[in-house]
């Protein structure tokens, strides 16, 4: 920001000039160090053991919308090093990513999205279209494959209510900025594989928004109990798994006490048949 | 090498200054206000999209008048500069002070050292946590901020639509008798009494009490049409005075069918 103490008694050009709406370009211009991918890292390192690792996260779609969720744990190495971490975060009112991967360089990842979401509809005086959200953040992604490939991957998942086609709709991402829609069901992060063949199961075209969120979290939960960086519902610490919801009415977190009864539900019943629901063999 | 003429400092600033005075009266009134639930921004401005009043952080708004292109300019500037801060440090870093200060200094450079200064004057007003605690600043076309109490106009006949205003101006009162108060003041531009409809009016709130982190929402469509309504009624029946005395002019019949 040299430009802004040369006394000519007025802000930087970058402030001034028409143009861009892009926060990130902004920032870029103006203060670059504050931008999350802008590192040099020395070559032939890897530090990717410095921050801890954010795991699963899953998404299902409804016929309203589009429900998002993820575990509480966050791991570096063999120790947990968060319990109640959110990794779920709402970027505008019909949109919300949440982070698997690298957790510091992740939030950081998540609130610069968030900032230029808003930035450009404040801008702009309207919001990016959901594709526009998607491609936008494809493009930050790819400014981060330098620290991907020293070992800071980061991974989002955004999910957004599509309000011209009315619809709720899931974009998962590669470490490059491949850009990639998923229909009906995701999930990303290490017990990915394990919620997915959960969700497979239990995904059905015509299930209510509750219906949904608890198909969230069984698959969680069958994450949860394969692999060891995902944590359940912690019935006594009363930590569970965050549920956020997106529909034509706009951006909802489901409330502690839903979330609660829901995965009581789902553990007590786990006691009974401790691999979760059947599903009918023909 | 021809000399140009020599021009006193004063008379140069006179110059600028009644050129910029005469490019703001030449359109139409803003104005704000502070109600029972936050701060009410009511512009007359025809147009759907080329804003008078936008939003430049969570609890912070923006009003202009005058020239479009260099109130953008200003307006674009301040979204930029909240944004940069609030990123850099928290969101509750970014205050309606600092913008008004910056905007100040910018107009300021802006009208001692370019030929042409801008013909525009700005308000940026931030709701607190109480109504106490609200900032509206004005910023005028030379830099100057006045900390303003309550409401304010700007552009078009300021000064009578501050008269207008000053007659019916409640901090405590409604939304919708705020607005009602507000449209009063701006059909007294000009001396005139205009008819103004939500049509031609811009309405935008900054509240309080709103559940999300920005407080900002513009009040459009149907929803502008019942407030007015509602307003209007809410004046219409009550008993005091001093109303009864303001509406004995050609806007009595219309308060009349409202309520």
């Amino acid at each position: 920001m040299s430009e802004a103490f040369d006394g000519g008694g007025q802000l930087p050009a970058a402030f001034m000039n028409p143009g861009t709406s892009s926060f990130t370009e902004l920032l870029g211009a103006v203060a670059p160090d504050l931008l999350p991918t802008a590192r040099e890292l020395p070559q032939g390192t890897t530090g990717s053991h410095l921050t801890p690792e954010a795991t699963t996260i899953v998404a299902l779609t409804f016929p309203n919308g589009v429900v998002l969720a993820g575990d509480r744990r966050a791991t570096a190495g063999n120790v947990i090093a968060n319990r109640d971490m959110d990794k779920l975060y709402r970027t505008d009112e019909f949109s919300a990513i949440a982070i698997a991967g690298a957790a510091g360089v992740g939030i950081e990842l998540a609130k610069l999205f968030q900032v230029e979401l808003e930035h450009y509809e404040k801008m702009e005086g309207r919001s990016l279209s959901l594709e526009g959200k998607a491609n936008r953040l494809a493009t930050m992604i790819r400014g981060n494959l330098p620290m991907a490939l020293q070992g800071f991957v980061v991974l989002p998942l955004l999910v957004g209510y599509d309000t011209d086609r009315g619809q709720g709709r899931i974009y998962s991402y590669d470490p490059v900025g491949g850009r990639y829609e998923e229909h009906d069901f995701h999930s990303i992060g290490s017990g990915a594989v394990y919620a997915r063949g959960a969700l497979k199961k239990l995904f059905a075209g015509d299930l209510s928004e509750e219906d949904a969120a608890v198909a969230a979290i069984q698959s969680l939960y069958d994450a949860a109990d394969d692999d060891s960086a995902t944590g359940g519902p912690d019935l006594h610490r009363g930590i569970y798994p965050l549920v956020d919801v997106i529909t034509e009415d706009g951006h909802r977190r489901l409330p502690e006490e839903d979330v609660a009864r829901l995965a009581t539900a789902v553990v007590e019943e786990r006691a009974e048949r401790p691999d979760g629901p059947r599903a009918p063999l023909r | 090498m021809s000399m140009p003429f020599y021009v006193s400092p004063e008379q140069s600033m006179k110059d600028k200054a009644d050129y910029a005075r005469k490019g703001i009266a030449r359109g139409r009134s803003a104005v704000v206000l502070q109600y029972d639930g936050g701060i009410l921004f009511v512009a007359d401005n025809i147009s759907r999209t080329l804003h008078k009043i936008s939003e430049l952080y969570d609890r912070i708004a923006f009003a202009a008048v005058g020239r479009y292109n260099e109130f953008e300019n200003l307006r674009q500037m301040g979204v930029r500069l909240a944004d940069v801060r609030g990123y850099a440090y928290d969101r509750s870093d970014v205050s309606g002070r600092v913008l008004a200060n910056i905007y100040a200094q910018t107009l300021g450079t802006v009208f001692s050292e370019s030929a042409k200064p801008w013909e525009v004057e700005i308000v940026v007003a931030e709701v607190g946590e109480d109504a106490a605690s609200d900032q509206i600043y004005r910023i005028t076309f030379d830099g100057s901020v006045v900390d303003e109490q309550g409401f304010l106009a700007m552009g078009g006949s300021a000064e009578q639509v501050t008269t207008a205003l000053k007659e019916r101006f409640d901090k405590d009162a409604s939304l919708g008798a705020a607005l009602s108060a507000a449209v009063h003041a701006l059909r007294h531009e000009n001396g005139e009494e205009r008819d103004l409809d939500s049509s031609g009016l811009e309405v935008a709130v900054l509240e309080r009490g709103r559940h999300e982190h920005r407080k900002f929402r513009r009040v459009t469509g149907d929803r502008l049409t019942s407030l007015m309504q509602e307003g209007s009624a809410s004046v219409g029946s009550q008993p005091s005075q001093d109303s009864a005395q303001e509406e004995s002019g050609s806007g009595s019949d219309e308060q009349q069918n409202g309520s």
